[in-house]
């Protein structure tokens, strides 16, 4: 195994042990703890009456728009690391020009924001 | 066999393991969070090809951003899986034939490459620059066009998702900050006087 | 043969740093609770916990028994499985991100190339656990907390990811030990006040607010006060956790406070100088492993500051409400951090560069 796989190695180490001790607190409750369950302690929280339907529903489009929106500016932040990684070490020519490509990238980005503000996409309701 | 052989084999199950359970499980929700489980061991794997920086992009942008996107519409969204199920059969041939014809095409893909030699080439160590410093010395210089063309897709993406999804709802009434701020004594409130007893005042 | 070369070696060495990370952030969560406590009790002036041993000190740990011996209860129409496993995902990848944080110089259990992704990509996962939680429970709050929390953690992190990058153009490497080391030197050279000198000093403009931005992102991400909407007791009683107790409970707890300890540590680290002494004090003539503690007490002493700051903003700023939450994020830190990210490469291309 190489040096470079060895230092992924330890997060893997690291999220085991994780597991383990995560696992071992529930264990730990569900061994212990006493446990009586009623019809009224397992039944769902709500306000003094029983649930009317199930909880799951359908509800506001915005949240998947939100949704989407966020997938596209993650996406953009994506393509700007290995640009700001890489920036500063080119040739200074290289560097205006990649610069201003980024930049090209950028703008074409905000016309979309600028129309979705435009819009009031980001108007919450 | 050495811990990186064993490593893969585990990874490659555990993968495709988790994508046969994304077709097979009942549950919707429990087939998204199997194709987490298969988007985060397949990270694993370009970890293991060196190509660290594509393997975070995976857990950031698919597991981070589009799963949640996808739980959110399978979780919150009253389809009816049960329905959609029911032709699963009679699609089975189609499906069948594209995913032949996929696999027919990424085996010629893989030995075209493999035929030129990019297959045996060092991934790692050999290069003194770090795998996202690569990308970065090509991406926005060599391939610009490439990269422009994706923010116009992303652009396109962004005025989809808005010119589909967005509904205004008539009659609701907004926070405007700045009438709120330059609301002043003057304006806000008047001096009500000689207020006649038993009559009150109509507004 | 250098023994820690060899595998017993290195395996050994890698679970004990594993072992000493996880038990030290333990320990510290606990006391740093009772402080959280504390500080909001002193600022109400009330006492705060002050029964449990000498001034209330093992008043966590007699928390963390009651935790373990109370009943935990799956509601009947829960999903019991998905139910189980979102407070351990929570408090799995909590702990896991913790794994490329340095302490101090060399102090670090996985010293990778990509280590700010990576902490950008564990905490994008955050996002599960409350919506496992919320969605397994099969109820209105915690599926309505589920919700809200999820659009709230998701909306922030597009600037904390945008505020990254500026860092990454100051440092020219997402490896989080050269992001210190750049900024060594004293705290002129901190990323914070421009990130090189007085010739950068310029970028204080751009960077102060990055760091101040990045600390309200980090409260949303963590789901903090003031924007602790998922859990609004006022409106959703406990948000997401309602269906929960006993253990399952306590281990959303342990990875909501490591997650607000991990934000104090990247504050520290991208914007503070992580280990790296706000003087420098070569004329001390340290020994090795002293100048090690040494690093190790000023990046404590960094992230307590910032812990400090969590603190107090719980105790004094009043909740968001959902509307202006979204409003902030989307409409002014997203242009503002995008602009500055624009701003700080102008600068690294056409001043410094050329």
């Amino acid at each position: 195994m190489n040096a470079f796989l060895l230092q992924y190695l330890p997060i893997l180490v690291f999220m085991g042990i994780a597991a383990v001790i995560g696992s071992a607190f529930l264990v730990a409750a569900f061994t212990l703890a006493p446990r009586d369950p009623d019809p009224e302690k397992i039944s769902a929280y709500e306000c003094g009456f029983n649930a009317f339907e199930d909880a799951r529903m359908k509800f506001d489009v915005r949240f998947y728009l939100v949704s989407i929106l966020f997938i596209i500016f993650d996406l953009e932040v994506a393509f700007l690391f290995p640009w700001a990684v890489s920036l500063m070490k080119l040739p200074h020519n290289t560097q205006v020009f990649a610069f201003w490509s980024m930049f090209t990238f950028l703008f074409i980005l905000t016309v979309g924001f600028v129309y979705e503000w435009k819009k009031g996409a980001l108007e919450w309701e | 066999m050495d811990l990186q052989a064993i490593a893969f084999y585990v990874l490659s199950a555990v993968t495709i393991g988790s994508a046969l359970m994304v077709v097979t499980a009942r549950n919707p929700v429990h087939s998204v969070l199997f194709l987490i489980t298969t988007f985060f061991t397949c990270a694993g794997l370009f970890v293991m090809l060196g190509a660290e920086f594509l393997a975070m992009l995976l857990v950031v942008v698919y597991v981070g951003a589009v799963a949640v996107l996808f739980l959110f519409v399978v979780m919150m969204l009253d389809v009816d899986f049960g329905s959609l199920r029911s032709g699963f059969a009679r699609y089975l041939p189609i499906g069948g034939v594209a995913a032949a014809v996929l696999l027919g095409e990424m085996i010629l893909v893989a030995s075209a490459v493999g035929d030129r030699g990019a297959a045996v080439t060092t991934h790692y160590g050999a290069s003194p620059y770090s795998n996202t410093e690569q990308i970065g010395r090509v991406l926005y210089t060599d391939y610009i066009y490439f990269f422009e063309a994706a923010g116009m897709v992303l652009l396109v993406a962004m005025i989809g998702a808005i010119v589909l999804t967005l509904r205004h709802k008539p009659g609701i009434k907004r926070q405007v900050i700045a009438d709120q701020t330059a609301r002043s004594a003057s304006n806000g409130m008047r001096i009500i006087t000689d207020v006649k007893i038993g009559q009150g005042i109509d507004a | 043969m250098n023994f820690w070369a060899t595998p017993v070696g290195w395996s050994l060495m890698t679970v004990g740093g594993v072992m000493a990370v996880t038990v030290g952030v333990l320990v510290s969560l606990a006391f740093l609770l009772l402080a959280d406590r504390k500080i909001w009790a002193g600022v109400q002036m009330r006492k705060g916990p002050n029964v449990v041993g000498p001034f209330g000190l093992m008043q966590s740990f007699a928390d963390f028994l009651k935790f373990v011996l109370k009943e935990p209860i799956i509601p009947a129409g829960a999903d019991k499985i998905v139910f189980i496993i979102a407070p351990l995902i929570t408090y799995i990848l909590a702990f896991g991100s913790w794994a490329v944080i340095p302490f101090a110089p060399g102090w670090v259990v996985s010293n990778i190339n990509v280590g700010i992704l990576y902490l950008l990509g564990v905490s994008s996962l955050g996002v599960y656990g409350v919506i496992m939680g919320g969605w397994a429970s099969n109820s209105k709050y915690p599926f309505l907390g589920a919700l809200r929390s999820a659009a709230q953690m998701v909306s922030y992190e597009v600037s904390i990811g945008l505020i990254i990058l500026t860092v990454i153009l100051l440092a020219g490497s997402m490896n989080l030990s050269t992001i210190v080391e750049h900024q060594a030197g004293g705290f002129w050279n901190w990323n914070m006040l421009g990130g090189g000198g007085w010739k950068n000093w310029p970028l204080i403009v751009v960077m102060f607010p990055m760091m101040v931005i990045f600390f309200i992102s980090a409260l949303a991400e963590t789901n903090r006060p003031p924007f602790d909407l998922s859990e609004a007791e006022s409106e959703l009683v406990a948000g997401f956790q309602v269906e929960y107790s006993s253990t399952p409970y306590l281990l959303f707890m342990i990875g909501e406070y490591a997650n607000i300890v991990l934000m104090c540590a990247m504050l520290s680290v991208l914007f503070m100088g992580g280990w790296t002494s706000p003087i420098p004090l070569p004329f001390l003539h340290l020994p090795f492993w002293l100048s090690e503690v040494v690093s190790f007490f000023w990046m404590a002493v960094k992230m307590g500051f910032w812990f400090f700051m969590f603190a107090m903003v719980k105790a004094i700023v009043p909740r968001y409400r959902y509307d202006q939450l979204m409003r902030l994020g989307w409409k002014v830190f997203l242009p503002t951090s995008l602009v500055c990210v624009v701003a700080v490469s102008a600068w690294r291309v056409f001043v410094v560069g050329s």
